[in-house]
């Protein structure tokens, strides 16, 4: 298994692989918002981390669909099924390591392009922690939707009006919990152990939906 | 160790090729799927490694305790699984890695494995640079790294020279001599020895279970 990470993460981070695409979608998405709000400082801090949070939401759904699909394309996929190794782990490892080339560039990123936004330091601790937390179940329930498309030449497209509706408990849980950190009434710890629930819910059963889909599209 | 099909039924979606399929394979004999192109060869292939679904009948691998025969095979198909950015030698340890090499015995090192197929000193190359001919040796690396007792092979030699396909043959047949069990789907003869043949006819439906009909000598 340990194999199969290096490899994925080998993959994605040499040329064609997509990992630094994501970061660079996530920056112009950031960096284009202040000029279409305007340059009012205050509104901008507070819009600013559910913005960051949507940005790092589309940028994470970016080469979601490659996830199975070369591996299906080169034949690869076909052993993988094969093999007594559970495809539910198999699935998994596949996830983490893509998270770990795509989803956590992005949440290192997120304080810095928290800037564009005006953000405070403590808002942009709040991002960073959730994205921490939560972009780890985007990925997961992309896994589902990237299995199921997997059959698909443009399956891209697919992917994202399967993901998004999916991910939107994601991004309220994750929005209000940095609300919480900033503004003082609203709690932080509520929403952000919801966020945890989430992911850890998603680590069971992403995996075990894109297995069960996987193997539903071996033909 | 033996591999038998039972009153198997070989469909793919809601298409139904053949009924009725039955075969008998022993250890260090090789089964040879011959038929024209669109027949169903592949899809009986897909379905003996357990990548289809069987919708009538069995095939199961007898004498393996409760192993499935997909784990206990090589499934060489027409696309070669290797990575192209990756280097020949990243892509033959990751699966050697991965397969779980120890798991049926132990497979030949990475530099024996690609000086059998000729191809020594090619390594390091990224697997993308070689030629389809050489792309294809180095997928049958794999087989000989990773040790599994079913090679189920879908036109292993199509891309390959008559030299190439001489001497994968010899390694099909080591394999064999092994006490291997070896179930191809081919166009040309691969020069085995104990070999039976399926002949998938597409005009009757009809699937005849007999000697080689490459081989002069009657071993069925």
């Amino acid at each position: 298994m340990g194999a199969l990470f290096v490899r994925d993460l080998k993959l994605s981070l040499r040329a064609g692989g997509g990992a630094l695409l994501g970061i660079l979608f996530f920056l112009a998405v950031i960096a284009v918002i202040p000029f279409g709000v305007g340059p009012d400082l205050n509104l901008l801090a507070r819009i600013g981390p559910a913005f960051v949070w949507i940005g790092a939401l589309l940028a994470s759904l970016l080469g979601l669909d490659r996830l199975f699909q070369i591996d299906r394309e080169d034949g690869s996929l076909d052993i993988m099924l094969m093999q007594s190794t559970p495809l539910v782990l198999t699935v998994l490892v596949k996830c983490l390591a893509h998270w770990t080339a795509t989803g956590l560039p992005l949440v290192i990123a997120s304080p810095f392009l928290g800037l564009f936004m005006n953000i405070s330091g403590v808002a942009m601790a709040a991002v960073f922690v959730t994205l921490l937390v939560g972009s780890p179940a985007i990925t997961l329930i992309g896994a589902v939707g990237a299995a199921v498309a997997v059959a698909l030449p443009r399956g891209g497209l697919l992917l994202a009006v399967l993901v998004l509706p999916l991910s939107i408990p994601v991004l309220i849980f994750g929005v209000s919990a940095v609300n919480g950190a900033i503004a003082e009434p609203a709690p932080f710890l509520q929403p952000f152990l919801i966020l945890v629930a989430i992911t850890l819910f998603f680590a069971v059963l992403g995996p075990l939906a894109a297995a069960a889909a996987l193997r539903a599209s071996s033909d | 160790m033996r591999l038998v099909a039972k009153d198997l039924i070989v469909a793919r979606a809601d298409r139904i090729f053949f009924r009725g399929v039955e075969f008998g394979v022993e250890e260090g004999e090789a089964l040879l799927v011959t038929g024209p192109n669109g027949v169903g060869k592949s899809t009986l292939l897909r379905m003996i490694a357990g990548l289809l679904a069987v919708p009538g009948g069995r095939i199961t691998l007898e004498g393996m305790d409760d192993r499935s025969l997909g784990e206990a095979s090589h499934y060489l198909g027409h696309r070669n699984a290797m990575k192209h950015d990756m280097s020949v030698r990243e892509n033959l340890i990751f699966w050697k890695q991965f397969m779980h090499d120890d798991r049926f015995g132990n497979g030949a090192p990475l530099f024996e494995a690609t000086e059998s197929l000729g191809l020594g000193g090619l390594e390091h190359l990224p697997f993308g640079y070689l030629s389809a001919g050489q792309q294809r040796r180095m997928a049958m690396a794999r087989l000989l790294m990773v040790h599994r007792p079913v090679w189920i092979l879908d036109e292993p030699t199509a891309a390959l020279d008559a030299a190439s396909s001489e001497m994968f043959a010899g390694l099909v047949r080591r394999h064999m001599s092994d006490g291997g069990v070896v179930v191809a789907a081919t166009h040309q003869p691969l020069g085995l020895d104990a070999a039976h043949s399926l002949a998938l006819d597409p005009n009757d439906r009809a699937v005849e279970f007999a000697a080689d009909p490459f081989a002069q000598d009657d071993v069925a």
